[in-house]
């Protein structure tokens, strides 16, 4: 068993690839639509004709963000993980994980919409979109935003983006502040794996002044936002809000929460505030974003109901 | 090569036990949860015997003594054990110092299994008959018996190196085929990775109840194989001319060790390093026949790996350190100093 070690760092590696975005890859992706951003609304017109007709999204949260915007009729493939929308046509065999220029060279593509850089595709001489997991709520509409300029869709673009702010601050508004603020616990996975506040999923939770039980798991940073959290500890912080990012890939509910061992006795489980989230919209950072924010928004405002009754 | 016949001494038996005894006390009262530790004490003992006895700990507290760190204690006895005695079982039948509990393709056999079980949701891993377990299970003595099968068709001369070179073989094999479904599977392979580290993480008694029979059985019986192994150890003909059926005897000694190992990694997942450095080191600390080796590595197993758990769960102060990166952090220096030692020989 001398492969032990390269498997540890393949771990690693998936969680710091399905998680973080480094800011040097937001500010690279950035520059490369900067051009295309320089147009204004009254060339959108004009733009549109020159817009990209064959887009091919490696980007699940690309994918939603490009029909979000009325820009689904240009995209012609999107790989097996961008489902979402349901009219978005994905290619089972098109994968953003390992992805293939030669699988993608068949679409014959006018812009590549990915989430990390695609080693080889530079021989394709096609324009490539990079879209790097958000950091904060800026990376989403700005994403959203570069996007509306690439595909002359400017306009709505930035109605969605307004819209989303919106909606957000509406949900904000309708939470009410709390003197102590409420604990989480945000679980990926049934193992305990959890994220702590510096992630874009904490900004979340941070807009509603919750505190996370796992920042304590990964102060320096070294499990890249990302920690697995001991049961012991996990029980003895007792958070008042447990969500549940593995309802999907793992199954679990309240009921099932319920059941692990000593969990009954948390003040979550027994006041009713385990909240059942779905892990594809928390785990992007797309327009359904806003349905994240309503779902933490409520479950804070329960809270909220049952102290005081 | 030290083939005296000498047994393992009652004062070191005892001896063992004791640090054995003494390391699951230290393990028990130690732990992120800051819980009174005369009070884990009483709370074990109230529940390890008849009687009622109070500890004055809230529920959350109990259930943390009763059904996280107590299985985890018993589960590490039972896998450290298990690894060490089937690592010292492999290197007396293959006469190699380096063999240890994944020699003939249990690790990628069994990672295999599990692969298969993900990808099908056929559960998480944990508890007791849970499908990903099963899986492992199959997968890891469907390994071995393949590199057995291929081990004899491939060689008439039925040797233990054409075994060793079998096992890589198959090893390679299965890793192949788990790697392409985990690539073709990605949203699993997160869940995949987590249990190819291993871990004696539990909830309740699920695992240890699924691998107590099976392991105390296997080890009991290797534990009276010590002469055979010591035997074996001399050489085929030498054995044959003192008697020994050889083929029948080291198909016996593998069938053990293997099911021991498929046990340990169906319920912990791969713990590397076990297997190796803890016959080694009974070895350096108390004689090379197998009549000391086998129980000693049963014992000193056990409480490696327990111990080493205690680090994997307490170095963080709110995380858990895989126990894999625990014992190889342990492991590795250890395996370099073996192949000097070895070397200059």
């Amino acid at each position: 068993m001398k492969f032990r070690p390269l498997l540890l760092i393949f771990a690693a590696l998936a969680l710091f690839a399905a998680a973080c975005g480094s800011d040097d890859a937001v500010e690279a992706a950035t520059e490369a639509v900067t051009d295309a951003a320089m147009e204004d609304d009254a060339a959108e017109a004009d733009a549109m004709s020159e817009a990209p007709q064959r887009i091919v999204s490696l980007n699940p949260t690309g994918t939603e963000m490009l029909f979000a915007i009325g820009a689904g009729d240009q995209v012609i493939a999107v790989d097996n993980f961008s489902y979402y929308p349901p009219e978005a046509p994905v290619i089972d065999d098109l994968s953003a994980w390992s992805p293939s220029v030669e699988a993608i060279a068949g679409f014959e593509p006018d812009l590549i919409v990915s989430q990390g850089p695609i080693e080889g595709i530079e021989a394709l001489d096609v324009e490539v979109l990079v879209l790097p997991a958000a950091v904060t709520f800026d990376d989403v509409y700005s994403q959203i935003e570069q996007l509306g300029a690439v595909t002359g869709h400017v306009g709505e673009a930035a109605e969605l983006v307004l819209q989303m702010q919106t909606d957000i601050d509406a949900v904000l508004a309708e939470v009410p502040a709390r003197e102590t603020p409420l604990t989480y616990y945000h679980e990926l996975d049934n193992t305990l794996f959890s994220v702590t506040s510096s992630t874009f999923v904490g900004e979340v939770y941070k807009l509603f002044g919750l505190e996370n039980v796992a920042d304590a798991a990964d102060p320096d940073g070294e499990a890249f936002g990302y920690p697995q959290l001991n049961s012991e500890f996990l029980l003895t912080a007792d958070p008042d809000l447990v969500f549940l990012a593995d309802t999907i890939c793992c199954e679990q509910t309240a009921e099932t929460v319920a059941a692990r061992e000593g969990w009954s006795e948390l003040r979550a489980v027994q006041n009713g505030n385990v909240v059942e989230l779905n892990d594809d919209i928390v785990s992007r950072w797309g327009p359904r974003l806003v349905d994240f924010v309503r779902a933490v928004g409520e479950a804070v405002a329960a809270v909220e109901t049952a102290a005081a009754g | 090569m030290n083939v005296r016949p000498v047994g393992c001494r009652p004062s070191w038996l005892i001896g063992g036990a004791l640090f054995v005894v003494a390391s699951c006390v230290l393990v028990l009262v130690l732990g992120q949860a800051n819980i009174p530790r005369g009070a884990v004490l009483v709370e074990a003992f109230d529940r390890l015997t008849p009687g009622t006895v109070e500890s004055g700990l809230n529920p959350i507290q109990k259930s943390i003594v009763w059904s996280l760190r107590m299985p985890r204690i018993v589960l590490g006895l039972l896998v450290g054990a298990a690894l060490a005695t089937a690592g010292a079982t492999y290197q007396g039948v293959f006469r190699n110092p380096l063999a240890d509990p994944y020699l003939l393709g249990v690790a990628a056999g069994g990672g295999f299994g599990a692969t298969i079980a993900f990808v099908n949701d056929w559960g998480d891993g944990r508890g007791i008959f849970d499908g990903v377990q099963l899986a492992a299970f199959v997968g890891a003595l469907a390994s071995v018996a393949l590199t057995w099968f291929m081990g004899f068709v491939g060689s008439r001369e039925r040797g233990a190196t054409t075994l060793i070179l079998a096992g890589v073989a198959v090893a390679a094999f299965f890793t192949a085929l788990q790697t392409y479904l985990q690539q073709r599977n990605t949203e699993d392979i997160r869940e995949i990775y987590v249990w190819f580290l291993g871990g004696l993480t539990t909830e309740g008694w699920g695992e240890v109840l699924l691998a107590l029979p099976l392991t105390v059985v296997c080890i009991a019986a290797l534990a009276l194989s010590g002469r055979t192994l010591d035997v074996l150890t001399v050489g085929d003909d030498e054995a044959r001319m003192l008697g020994m059926p050889v083929g029948i005897a080291r198909l016996l000694l593998v069938v053990l060790a293997s099911l021991l190992t498929a046990t340990a990694v169906a319920v912990s997942g791969l713990i590397s390093f076990v297997g190796l450095i803890v016959p080694h080191t009974v070895r350096m600390l108390f004689g090379s026949s197998y009549r000391i080796v086998v129980p000693m590595s049963i014992i000193f197993g056990g409480a490696f790996l327990v111990l080493c758990d205690l680090a994997a769960r307490t170095l963080g102060t709110a995380s858990e350190i895989p126990i894999g990166v625990v014992t190889a952090f342990f492991g590795a220096p250890f395996f370099v100093m073996i192949l000097r030692t070895t070397a200059t020989r």
